[in-house]
């Protein structure tokens, strides 16, 4: 079933075309790879589907409703490097901040808001570091917290910019098993990823894009090399092709 | 002087500016405290400067109209906070340089202005560099008023702060707002400028911003706590830096900036965790006991 849908979005930026009419739909239990070269638009995507940034034409429906951005249940996971670590906070206040929309001007979070928090940080394995300052974290931990805080939303679509970005192989396999349980879930996951070989193991599906969607497929049939040679600008003697032979 | 001659002058009947005094610099030193810490915290230190030239016009026309100097300096620091915080969303230009047209203009106006009044030299010293005569009760009871009012507003956005300090990207797609959140801020930032330059001097009011939070966060890792911490060494440095002042004849507002940077330097020493020596230890004891490989 389709929680969010994509139609026709076109978004410029500063006079030029950065998104031209991207369709793109997310199913519940999708864990969804966003696959492009560097400047291809994945942030932007992921920011116009926030409601971030003014889209010049085109809808973006989260089940079936327009996406605002205080009400929709779309959770985000920003570039890790966003956040102020060096913060004085704990990690169940700084996941608290993720429901602050939510808990609306001139209140404090009550007990519905703790117990939101508490869920999803023992939903990320993180319930005993809970009153550490996020600054003694390590980065596999840091990312858990950004997952937590858009979890405490309780989202049934979350998206992840780069989540794997400086993070070393065996903490990217456990946040890789962390984002399919949760696919699993019934959320729809997106997220952009340089770890091509990565996406290709683990997503359902890779949406390839460069400024539009190139292709939008399960790994298994994106086995055919032009799209990828599209998407990226190359040849076809470019390495990266070599990855699709390898699978 | 000792002690106990200072509570003496303190209940001098002759002497009554000096409690007065007293009152408004522990006053301001309490709310620059708690403000200071969102400063220092986000960086914004270069600002708390600024909005510091900003308020000057403010005061200077007050000074020549014989008007308020907290409504005065508030207005003209607001408005300049306003200007900044709209202009710095044309992203040609970065925030602080617009900072440095801005305030540093507004700063320049004010000498103007006040280089019209009579006894001008005088009164931009004392604008500058703070003075503990003259104290009106108004201003008094203005700047008890204005801190609870900010304290409360503190109290009341918090969370939103909060947010907006650790992720803009975030907060955003949450959906604060978080341009008048910046906005609310500046304005929280000018009023505690406000009411603490008259005592302190437009130069030294950023040490009050500034000091306290610094020393509070070398302290803890808890922002509940660096929040209580901050205003009470500012208002213990206040009532130490007034009685130095008071019994060495020294200026009031260089004496309170001294003693916080004493307190500052002791803390960046002798911190538990963050200080120098703490530092030095822990790396010691590491030596003898090195992480093992591959730790994350």
């Amino acid at each position: 079933m389709s929680v969010l849908e994509v139609r026709g979005v076109t978004v410029g930026l500063g006079g030029r075309t950065v998104l031209r009419d991207i369709d793109l739909t997310l199913d519940l239990g999708d864990l969804t790879g966003l696959i492009g070269p560097n400047g291809a638009g994945k942030t932007t995507l992921l920011r116009s589907i926030l409601g971030l940034v003014r889209v010049a034409s085109g809808r973006v429906l989260v089940d079936g409703r327009p996406v605002r951005p205080r009400r929709s249940t779309v959770g985000y996971v920003p570039q890790r490097h966003e956040f102020a670590w060096d913060f004085p906070i704990s990690v169940e206040n700084a996941v608290m901040t993720g429901r602050t929309g939510r808990i609306g001007l001139l209140r404090r979070p009550g007990v519905e808001d703790w117990r939101a928090v508490a869920a999803a940080l023992e939903r990320v394995g993180m319930t005993d570091l809970a009153r550490r300052p996020v600054g003694e974290l390590s980065g596999g931990q840091r990312q858990r917290v950004l997952v937590a805080r858009a979890l405490a939303l309780q989202p049934r679509v979350l998206l992840l910019d780069e989540p794997f970005t400086g993070l070393d192989l065996p903490t990217q396999e456990l946040l890789t098993g962390l984002f399919q349980e949760l696919a699993g879930e019934d959320k729809a996951v997106l997220m952009t990823t340089h770890d091509l070989l990565g996406a290709l193991d683990t997503c359902t599906r890779i949406a390839l894009l460069n400024r539009t969607i190139v292709a939008d497929a399960p790994p298994s049939e994106l086995l055919d090399p032009e799209p990828w040679m599209r998407a990226f600008g190359v040849g076809e003697s470019s390495p990266l092709l070599k990855i699709l032979k390898v699978m | 002087m000792s002690i106990s001659e200072f509570l003496a002058d303190l209940t001098n009947p002759d002497l009554a500016f000096l409690p007065k005094a007293l009152l408004i610099a522990v006053m301001s030193s309490v709310v620059c405290g708690v403000v200071g810490c969102y400063v220092v915290l986000r960086g914004m230190a270069f600002i708390g400067d600024a909005v510091a030239h900003a308020v000057f016009p403010g005061l200077a026309v007050a000074f020549v109209l014989q008007g308020s100097l907290v409504v005065g300096g508030a207005v003209a620091g607001v408005v300049t906070a306003v200007l900044v915080a709209v202009f710095s969303q044309n992203r040609r230009i970065k925030e602080d340089s617009v900072i440095g047209v801005f305030y540093v203009a507004s700063f320049a106006l004010g000498v103007v202005i006040i280089s019209q009044a009579p006894g001008y030299a005088g009164s931009l010293q004392q604008f500058l560099f703070g003075s503990i005569t003259g104290v009106p009760d108004e201003d008094l009871y203005t700047a008890a008023v204005t801190g609870l009012l900010l304290l409360a507003a503190v109290l009341l956005l918090h969370q939103q702060f909060v947010t907006v300090s650790l992720d803009r990207e975030l907060a955003r797609a949450v959906g604060l707002r978080v341009f008048w959140l910046d906005i609310a801020l500046y304005v929280l930032v000018t009023v505690a400028i406000v009411i603490s330059v008259r005592t302190i001097g437009n130069i030294l009011v950023l040490a009050l911003l500034v000091t306290p939070a610094a020393t509070a966060r070398l302290l803890t890792d808890r922002l509940g706590v660096m929040m209580l911490l901050a205003p009470a060494i500012g208002g213990s440095g206040a009532v130490v830096g007034l009685y130095l002042s008071w019994s060495y004849d020294l200026p009031v507002g260089g004496s309170i900036v001294l003693v916080l940077a004493g307190v500052f330097l002791a803390a960046w020493t002798f911190a538990p965790r963050h200080g120098l020596l703490a530092r030095r230890w822990r790396r010691g004891g590491l030596e003898e006991n090195p992480a093992p490989a591959g730790a994350v």
